[in-house]
């Protein structure tokens, strides 16, 4: 009995989290239909989702999705990259480690949508101080994630290569790149979702395309289903890039995969 | 000759003491040797073997060889204790990353390297990844990899201690297969005496902290070897003896009055 019970919990386990926002949601639709909550602030999903398509339709999202992806993909790049050779070369070298941790230790607490303002002084009003804010949210996870991924290399490794004679060159790209791999993927998670806030957050402040201006907008002007609607636009985009960067990791880190995997 | 270890010490300093893993160390190997240190852990067995590959300093002392010291030819290739291959790698990349700092082309490193895994009979996970492997698996290929680096010296860091028994006897009669069709000088760590006895022939046994050799025996048995060699009545006797030689420091080390 207990057996056919434990069996019914692992089919329906999957099920579960889609069953719960489904009920969620149809609690939600009537709720606003027969006007417990109120439609203004909370209007039925089937609305929202309606707005949605609209303005897919209309051809309203499109410029600003695509002011916040080319943002994104450039300050991530700029931000991403300078993340990953820096930490990795302070994972490799103690030196580098020693002089650049406390400067890293002392700046990456102070929160990225605080200096804002200074990064507007300095690049001007314009898009070149937004990427510069997207950038630098992305650079710290990065950094942080990519050093880490060399420091726990197993040092026997590095024994290995010295053993052999491996030039620098060698060492790097046969061991200190593909070794931190798993946990550059998990910078690059990190990275892009914490990129993808300050993205939002600068749109919000100061600028006139992006998603975040479409909420912003949609508060002042009470369309409040253009705020869901984009609030979905944001979470599904989140979602998606992150589905992709694990599908990339699962292919070129396939090791490291498989053996979280047997853990679990 | 193939090199001499002259009065070699070592000490490590770690949190404010000093340790002396190894003190004195005098000895030297011939070509194409196969010569077993063996000791209890702790003597400084690792110390040494890192040593002669050129991996750590001396604190004193100096080892002198005497081979041509050719380009692109390497001089020594360790096997390590453990966690000696590259997770990220396959079978086969592991096995040819020995040749990979030798500057032998990718094509011509991967054929010699299969053709060296196949004829060991791992052709079935030539692409796998070490996780993907036993332990036993593993190691193998961590000896593959050292012999096709065609290294001078071979030293091997008790290779097989995290083993069971019975893949051990398998794997050592594997290792005396690979070394009769290609000869080397191999420097051979172990704890296990009866090990050092079957595959050596000479044995320096050590004593531990400071770390320093003790004694060297001359292993007479003949060669090729095999498991049988176990029960040979020479063997019983050369494993007392060094017991006898080893047991009171044991006893001394884990506080037991003998
Ligand atoms: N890097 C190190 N720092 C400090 N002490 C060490 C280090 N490596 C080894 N030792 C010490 O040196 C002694 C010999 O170690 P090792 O050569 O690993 O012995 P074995 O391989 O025979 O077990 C041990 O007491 C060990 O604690
Ligand atoms: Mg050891």
């Amino acid at each position: 009995m207990r057996m056919t019970g434990e069996r019914l919990w692992l089919r329906l386990e999957p099920w579960l989290p889609i069953l719960i926002v489904g009920l969620g949601l149809i609690g939600w639709e009537t709720a606003s239909r027969a006007g417990l909550l109120s439609p203004l602030f909370f209007p039925p999903p089937t609305k929202i989702l309606n707005t949605l398509l609209q303005m897919i339709i209309n051809g309203k999202l499109l410029p600003h999705l695509s002011a916040t992806l080319s943002r994104l993909a450039i300050g991530f790049s700029i931000g991403g990259l300078s993340g990953l050779v820096l930490g990795l070369g302070m994972g490799w070298s103690p030196r580098l480690r020693t002089v650049v941790d406390p400067l890293i230790a002392a700046l990456h607490p102070i929160p990225k949508i605080a200096i804002f303002p200074l990064i507007m002084i300095i690049f001007g009003i314009g898009e070149a101080s937004k990427v510069v804010a997207i950038a630098i949210a992305a650079f710290f996870p990065m950094l942080i994630n990519c050093m880490s991924g060399v420091r726990q290399l197993n040092p026997v490794y590095f024994e290995v290569t010295e053993n052999y004679g491996a030039s620098a060159w060698k060492t790097f790209s046969r061991v200190v790149f593909p070794g931190s791999l798993p946990s550059i993927f998990t910078g690059v998670r990190l990275a892009v979702n914490m990129a993808m806030v300050i993205a939002i957050a600068v749109e919000l402040l100061a600028a006139k395309e992006g998603l975040g201006v479409i909420i912003w907008f949609s508060w002042q002007t009470l369309r409040i289903e253009e705020l869901y609607a984009s609030l979905i636009v944001i979470g599904v985009l989140g979602f998606g890039i992150n589905l992709a960067i694990q599908s990339i990791s699962r292919k070129l880190a396939p090791w490291q995969v498989e053996q979280s995997e047997r853990q679990e | 000759m193939v090199f001499e270890c002259i009065e070699l010490s070592k000490s490590y300093v770690s949190r404010g003491a000093e340790v002396t893993a190894l003190q004195s160390v005098d000895f030297t190997v011939r070509e194409q040797e196969f010569v077993c240190i063996v000791g209890p852990s702790g003597c400084g067995k690792t110390t040494l073997l890192k040593i002669i590959a050129g991996l750590i300093e001396p604190t004193s002392g100096k080892i002198v060889f005497s081979i041509p010291q050719s380009n692109g030819h390497l001089r020594s290739a360790m096997v390590f204790q453990e966690q000696g291959l590259f997770p990220w790698m396959s079978v086969q990349d592991n096995v040819a990353f020995g040749l990979e700092t030798q500057g032998i082309s990718l094509a011509e490193r991967r054929e010699l390297a299969s053709d060296f895994i196949v004829k060991v009979g791992l052709a079935g996970f030539m692409h796998s990844f070490p996780h993907e492997l036993s332990g036993g698996m593993r190691q193998r290929v961590a000896i593959l990899r050292a012999f096709l680096a065609n290294p001078h010296i071979l030293l091997m860091d008790e290779p097989f201690g995290a083993l069971d028994s019975q893949t051990r006897l398998v794997m050592q009669e594997e290792l005396l297969r690979i070394w009769r069709d290609h000869r080397k000088t191999v420097i051979y760590v172990t704890h296990d005496i009866e090990e050092a006895i079957l595959l050596g022939d000479r044995l320096l046994v050590m004593s531990g902290r400071p770390g320093r050799i003790r004694q060297e025996i001359n292993i007479p048995l003949e060669r090729p070897r095999h498991l049988a060699n176990r029960d040979h009545p020479e063997v019983a006797e050369i494993r007392w003896h060094i017991w006898k030689m080893l047991e009171d420091e044991v006893r001394k080390d884990l506080s037991i009055l003998s």
